[in-house]
């Protein structure tokens, strides 16, 4: 007598505690190994291009921070960098210096969230408990800075937007010294853990040449050994001022990749340090009065300022016709803006390219023949935040 | 290649008939090409030793309503070994089919997939052309220029059908859209509004 096998269809998500944000992910079951993994996205599809190519150029920074949400100055970074290459103005050393700051910082908020939660997906409570605290620290130094926690609207074409205030500098300082400790106790809860190890180890294993063909960036082409570094191969703003390392990973495993992580905020901490002992006195956007705004003092006493002001926050700056894409080194790879200007004030086109989308595209790829409870470790590790990859 | 220069004269000298126009800006390297050539000229730029353009990073369209060859198809790669970047493009009709590249790369295939949705381009071989990032049931290509800004339809939980429904926009107030172009740059769009105005009175 023979027996008909069905495999099995579930759903994982999209409310699920590990999906890490409202992933669909429907996945054939064959017993416990997963055959097919068929990821649903854009449940929170906002249509950012959209309403960015209705605003002007500066109304647009906002929608930036709402991307990536654990790293939200990262991204802004990038849409500054492409108006500033297409407008050809300089930026002031002391704000390439604080803006570099910003998105180190912002690189070890996401890495905590990672490294932690994905710990949490694999069992260990602690960790999370522990990183959060040091979130909390730095956002609030996001928030002296801006004056909010998590979206900033900082950054601007030609500098940011206001310096800092007293004693931040200080403060960050003091965090560099504080921090490198907090780190040597999540490896030591994690790195040799038995358990953490046997979930991660051999997991969702990348090779070099599928790394490079589908479109892998960040610590997911690091961790399978290519050393590709945008900070380094395409250096921007200050960045080739500084001393740091790439930490490259052996065999492209989730405990690979992790290691890679825990190593990048070790060297995020070594920036902040070298951007805060080269910071010096300065301005901190461009003097162009046609694109940075004028101080509130200036409007009080020039009927320059004073119109200057309000162009730029009626019309806002115009930007001349052109075509271009510019990439930076996010914490979850290459975070790209392909931005066309058509000389008005607003952008023609901006595609964002986010790397969750493509990095997502490969769970298929990545989780075929694993276990079902490989998937969240696979997920965690893939570094996947929800408001990017569904923009 | 290490010199953008030598790049390009070596993919125009290989390529001869296949590329419509290359140039460099902000040391990236624009190419044009031909609907029909866009297969053969990714297989080139990929494998070839002097160019090793192995990812391919994303894949949009840029809508030109007024044109008659509307779409602008924009493909971006990027060459580790040389460290440069290649934007490739080139101008089709609406409805027109062009081909997939999921053969070559396979992470095309959400990026195709995100531009048929979006767009509403099609493209030929391709093993899954879904919609990806609206719901599902949704109509419409949201980025082409002549969708709304607010969109066609609205979701919300009825509580006599028990269940979400969709229904057309309904907007308290129009999206209004103001113009705050410098009107001494330009002085031709106030005639325009003076003329209407006129005309209501």
């Amino acid at each position: 007598m023979t027996k008909k096998i069905k495999n099995l269809n579930l759903n994982f998500g999209p409310q699920h505690p590990a999906a890490h944000g409202v992933l669909r992910l429907i996945l054939e079951l064959d017993g416990e190994v997963v055959e097919k993994a068929d990821p649903h996205i854009g449940l929170l599809h906002r249509g950012t291009e959209k309403l960015i190519e209705n605003k002007t150029y500066m109304q647009a920074v906002p929608y930036f921070d709402r991307l990536d949400y654990v790293a939200p100055m990262n991204q802004e970074h990038a849409f500054a960098l492409a108006i500033e290459k297409i407008l050809n103005i300089d930026v002031p050393i002391r704000a390439q210096y604080i803006r570099v700051m910003f998105c180190e910082i912002g690189r070890i908020l996401s890495h905590i969230l990672n490294v932690t939660t994905q710990a949490l997906d694999v069992g260990a409570l602690t960790p999370s408990l522990w990183g959060f605290e040091e979130r909390e620290t730095l956002m609030t130094f996001y928030e002296r800075a801006s004056g909010s926690r998590l979206h900033a609207n900082y950054f601007r074409a030609g500098g940011v937007h206001q310096d800092l205030p007293a004693g931040l500098e200080k403060d960050i300082a003091k965090f560099c010294e504080t921090f490198p400790k907090i780190i040597n106790d999540l490896e030591n809860l994690l790195t040799d853990n038995r358990i953490f190890k046997q979930r991660n180890v051999d997991i969702g294993v990348v090779t070099k040449d599928d790394a490079l063909d589908y479109s892998f960036s960040g610590v997911m082409i690091r961790g399978s050994g290519i050393p590709w570094d945008l900070r380094k191969s395409q250096p921007y703003d200050c960045y080739d001022q500084l001393e740091f390392k790439i930490p490259v990973g052996k065999n492209g495993d989730c405990y690979d990749r992790y290691l890679c992580r825990i190593e990048e905020m070790k060297e995020s901490v070594s920036i902040i340090k070298q951007c805060l002992a080269r910071m010096e006195k300065g301005p901190i956007k461009t003097f162009d009065g046609k694109i940075s705004p004028p101080s509130k003092a200036e409007i009080k006493q020039s009927m320059e300022a004073l119109i200057h002001h309000f162009k730029l926050f009626t019309e806002g700056y115009r930007v001349p016709k052109d075509e271009i894409y510019t990439a930076v080194e996010a914490p979850k790879g290459e975070f790209g803006v392909y931005l066309i200007s058509d000389g008005s004030s607003k952008p023609y086109k901006c595609k964002i390219r986010a790397p969750g989308f493509s990095h997502l595209q490969s769970m298929d790829y990545l989780i075929k023949g694993h276990m079902l409870a490989d998937v969240p470790a696979v997920l965690g590790s893939l570094d996947i935040v929800f408001g990017e990859v569904d923009r | 290649m290490n010199n953008l220069i030598d790049l390009e004269k070596k993919i125009n000298s290989e390529l001869t008939t296949k590329i419509n126009k290359t140039s460099i800006k902000h040391n990236q390297i624009y190419v044009e090409i031909d609907k029909e050539d866009l297969v053969d000229v990714v297989l080139f730029i990929k494998t070839n030793k002097d160019t090793k353009f192995r990812q391919l990073i994303d894949i949009t369209v840029v809508d030109y309503p007024e044109e008659t060859q509307r779409f602008k198809i924009v493909y971006l790669f990027l060459s580790h070994e040389f460290n440069h970047r290649m934007i490739l493009s080139y101008f089709i009709n609406e409805n027109e089919l062009i081909s997939s590249l999921t053969s070559v790369f396979p992470s095309a295939n959400w990026m195709e997939r995100e531009v048929f949705d979006m767009y509403g381009v099609n493209f030929k071989n391709h093993p899954d052309l879904r919609r990806i990032l609206t719901d599902y049931g949704f109509e419409g290509h949201p980025l082409r220029k002549d969708f709304p800004l607010t969109g066609h339809s609205e979701v919300r939980y009825s509580e006599e059908k028990k269940k979400v429904i969709n229904e057309p926009v309904k907007l308290e107030q129009n999206y209004r859209n103001f113009d705050y172009e410098s009107p001494w740059e330009g002085t031709k769009y106030i005639k325009e509004i003076s003329e209407t105005n006129d005309k209501k009175n």
